[in-house]
């Protein structure tokens, strides 16, 4: 490991605490949209976080798997909220 | 090399206190619509910055080792910052209007046009 | 045709940056990756030729719009941004917000432009776009500080329509 693996590391780790914060308004959400809500933030900053895992390792597959996952949890949000458009439409 | 470690600790220190602000605002924050002010904007601007640490991290490293494995880091960095910029903002105007449109209305509110507009 | 050869290379384009590592062509693609390559845009631009040209409107051709875009993003919309972090930063730490949901007619036409001042609005201080009415494109923007219960375009989003109609009409 290189002198940079440490820089790129921790705001890494610091992405995760983040992350779990975000968990605990997704148990808690008293609505469903607070819990499709909290599940947004969580993509992005793992999407955040796989670049600079990425860097940190110095491996280009983890920032692929970012790029996939970033349009991948784009697509289960819009799904998600066309669906609970629909349900009250009646 | 002094001024390439002073340049991503600033830009990583900026994006983790935006990413920071944004999950604690997403548990401060009342209801849905005050929530996705906070997460969008917040963790948008924040993972631009770890971004563009990484993205100048590795034009550096190429340009001090010459070896390819850097810029193709930069650029799928970059790719990867175009479609999060790209998502973000979309993915949460769907969820604001299927919140309002679910019936979830904005606590202490005090105007709402859209609820006197009755759009279907 | 042209809707065609235009996603062709848009797909082409993709493929190749996502692609770029050590080859003989320019140093960063082989041969096999070249072939591969148009292949796959080929295929890509017969699926999604339909999707991409839905009004067959070519006015984001002119290179000139996408440097007006270039010098938007980084001039208005990115100090807008900032700003609005700091906002968001002020109202997380002290909690004191004043909500509610305002309605602005922004006078755009195309859908593209429509979209991209929606998410401007979503990103920059204290505004988010909630809804639309497809009719005259008016959009309701939820609004974190209310200060006037009769906004004008004004006030929720500055000068971002001048800005998007140069872009986009």
């Amino acid at each position: 490991m290189n002198e940079f693996f440490k820089i790129f590391i921790i705001p890494g780790g610091l992405l995760l605490i983040f992350m779990l914060l975000s968990l605990v308004r997704l148990i808690l959400g008293p609505t469903t949209p607070d819990r499709i809500v909290a599940l947004d933030t969580i993509n992005t900053l793992v999407v955040a976080g796989m670049i600079l895992v990425g860097a940190a390792y110095e491996e280009v597959i983890y920032v692929d798997v970012a790029i996939v996952y970033a349009l991948l949890s784009y697509i289960g949000t819009l799904y998600v909220a066309k669906y609970l458009e629909g349900r009250t439409k009646k | 090399m002094g001024i390439l470690l002073a340049i991503l600790y600033i830009f990583l220190g900026i994006g983790v206190i935006f990413n920071c602000l944004g999950s604690i605002g997403l548990l401060r924050f009342p209801d849905v619509y005050t929530r996705l002010h906070a997460s969008t904007k917040a963790t948008t601007f924040g993972s631009i910055f770890t971004s563009f640490a990484v993205i100048i991290y590795s034009f550096s490293r190429w340009n001090v080792s010459g070896d390819s494995k850097f810029v193709v880091l930069a650029l799928h960095a970059i790719v990867a910052l175009i479609c999060l910029i790209i998502t973000n903002p979309t993915g949460a105007h769907a969820i604001a209007r299927a919140a309002h449109r679910s019936g979830v209305m904005p606590k202490q509110a005090v105007i709402d046009q859209l609820k006197e507009a009755k759009l279907e | 045709m042209l809707d065609f050869i235009i996603t062709f290379l848009l797909s082409l384009i993709v493929y190749l940056f996502l692609v770029a590592s050590t080859g003989e062509i320019a140093g960063l693609w082989s041969i096999f990756e070249i072939i591969l390559g148009i292949i796959l845009s080929i295929i890509v631009s017969i699926i999604a030729t339909k999707v991409l040209f839905q009004k067959r409107s070519y006015r984001m051709l002119n290179p000139l719009r996408w440097v007006i875009f270039l010098i938007y993003l980084i001039g208005p919309f990115f100090f807008a941004m900032a700003k609005a972090n700091i906002d968001v930063a002020y109202r997380v730490i002290t909690g004191r917000i004043n909500p509610g949901i305002v309605k602005i007619s922004p006078g755009l036409k195309t859908d593209l432009g429509i979209t991209m001042l929606a998410d401007s609005i979503t990103l920059t201080p204290g505004t988010l776009s909630v809804d639309i009415d497809e009719k005259n494109n008016d959009l309701y923007i939820h609004w974190i500080n209310v200060t006037t219960l009769k906004p004008t375009t004004y006030h929720i989003c500055a000068n971002f329509p001048h800005w998007i109609r140069r872009i986009t009409e």
